[in-house]
């Protein structure tokens, strides 16, 4: 018995194993509720803020962070920043997909 | 070497020394603090608001077991309002689901939750709790029911070490996001218990490689972190990343230290947060300045390459195991006092283990 007269079961985490997100240029990824994109005013950077880590993402990184909403596939991200630096968009896709799937495997985002 | 001061990143609040386990290998000192010492909650949470405005991102709660501070719901929210992302590291003991409702509801933004080992009698005899196991189960559902990020921490020695693929499997089980496997590290009641707990060298090096294969295979379902055992290191471990170069510890009855382990160097003085600021303590208190850069070093640190790297180790374990705080940590293969380290490991993991001396107040 806990200190709330609540039974323990034992049962509760039988079921919870987390799967790996794996992300596609359809993938619509967002932070995951316990990443915090800030910018710290003392340092003056841009920091991520995770569970016992604090990132410090670069520029690049930054902008496509504050891109994923959830809504926004890969591919559209990728389209937006090609239209801001008249880059290709392709190029930018290869890049900032394994940037994305790097932060998904260390658990930063969710779909 | 007289570098620009950087801003101190984290807070470790040590919110009170009172805990019902009893882990020998507890990294508290041995002289316990009281309760009648302690901060109160209004103190706390200015602690809290002077950390964020001088650049501490996140917060710490810890103990002892921070659930046995019954105001633990308002110091979350005082983290939470003094926009520091907040880390309960808990045991799980004092914490019901209403509980981490409001917890959660308070701003809390992650949990670390310890265990003693994968299975559950030997887990209750490590940490001298009966039915502390499944009381830990159930706080890892209730934890991930509610949304909030799990952490698994696995203190592992010589009495559960043989179990670590069963540790990783409960992890995931739980559904942790990350699972820290840290080896014991000889302070305070571990040091007390070291001929105990010193794992083999098989042992680690079978530690390694399973470590090394669960995170190819779990790879995106679970980080897991690995603390390296010292004394049977070749290079030492940057402690706290460098002495008074990120880390504030604060003690339940307000002192800021450097390190949770230097009360244990002769001679340092220690500011109280009650009396001084936040501020002035991390740029001036002497305790910070002591170690701090690499003015104080000797060889071989002084001329080493990687002295900005790995600030000589740890001053504490360096107090432990040579008598003089300023000496290379032992651990480092340069030290003159590295043998004897690995020696004394191999020795004393070799005897079949002395009776738990439990942390007790």
């Amino acid at each position: 018995m806990s200190a709330d007269g609540q039974k323990s079961d034992g049962k509760t985490a039988k079921t919870a194993a987390r799967a790996r997100l794996v992300l596609t240029a359809s993938s619509a990824p967002r932070l995951a509720r316990h990443v915090r994109l800030k910018h710290d005013a003392v340092r003056q950077q841009w920091i991520l803020l995770a569970p016992e880590k604090i990132l410090t993402p670069s520029e690049t990184a930054v902008e496509v962070l504050q891109l994923c909403d959830g809504v926004r596939t890969v591919e559209a991200i990728a389209g937006e920043l090609a239209r801001a630096y008249a880059a290709p968009a392709n190029a930018i896709l290869a890049d900032i997909l394994p940037l994305l799937q790097d932060l998904a495997d260390q658990g930063h985002l969710a779909r | 070497m007289t570098a620009l001061l950087e801003p101190p990143i984290g807070l470790l609040a040590e919110l009170t020394h009172r805990c019902p386990l009893q882990c020998p290998y507890c990294s508290n000192p041995l002289n316990l603090e009281t309760v009648r010492g302690e901060l109160t909650t209004a103190q706390w949470c200015d602690v809290f608001r002077q950390s964020g405005d001088i650049g501490i991102q996140q917060v710490h709660l810890s103990g002892g077991e921070p659930a046995s501070r019954r105001d633990l719901e308002a110091l979350v929210d005082g983290a939470a309002k003094a926009g520091l992302y907040s880390n309960l590291i808990t045991s799980g003991a004092g914490l019901t689901q209403s509980r981490l409702e409001r917890l959660a509801a308070a701003g809390l933004d992650h949990v670390q939750l310890s265990i003693q080992d994968a299975d559950a009698a030997n887990s209750d005899r490590i940490a001298g709790y009966a039915g502390g196991f499944q009381r830990k189960m159930d706080v890892a559902g209730h934890v991930r029911a509610l949304g909030l990020p799990l952490t698994v921490n696995a203190p592992v020695h010589r009495q559960n070490l043989d179990r670590l693929d069963d540790i990783i499997a409960l992890a995931v089980r739980l559904g942790a996001l990350r699972l820290e496997v840290a080896h014991v590290q000889y302070y305070a009641w571990a040091l007390a218990n070291r001929a105990a707990l010193m794992p083999t060298r098989e042992q680690i090096d079978r530690s390694i490689e399973i470590v090394a294969s669960a995170r190819e295979r779990l790879k995106g379902v679970l980080t897991i972190d690995f603390v390296a055992p010292d004394y049977y290191a070749e290079r030492p471990k940057p402690c706290m990343g460098g002495w008074g170069r990120g880390i504030i510890n604060v003690t339940p009855s307000g002192l800021a230290l450097p390190c949770h382990a230097a009360q244990t160097l002769p001679g340092l003085v220690f500011d109280n947060v009650v009396e001084r600021p936040l501020a002035e303590i991390w740029a001036s208190s002497p305790a910070f300045q002591a170690f701090r850069g690499t003015d104080w070093m000797r060889e071989p640190c002084r001329s080493c390459d990687l002295r900005t790297l790995d600030f000589g180790g740890c001053r504490c374990q360096a107090m432990a195991l040579t008598g003089d705080a300023a000496n290379t940590d032992p651990a480092c293969s340069k030290s003159p006092r590295h043998g004897e380290l690995a020696a004394l490991a191999e020795s004393e993991s070799a005897n079949p283990p002395l009776p738990l001396r439990y942390r007790r107040m």
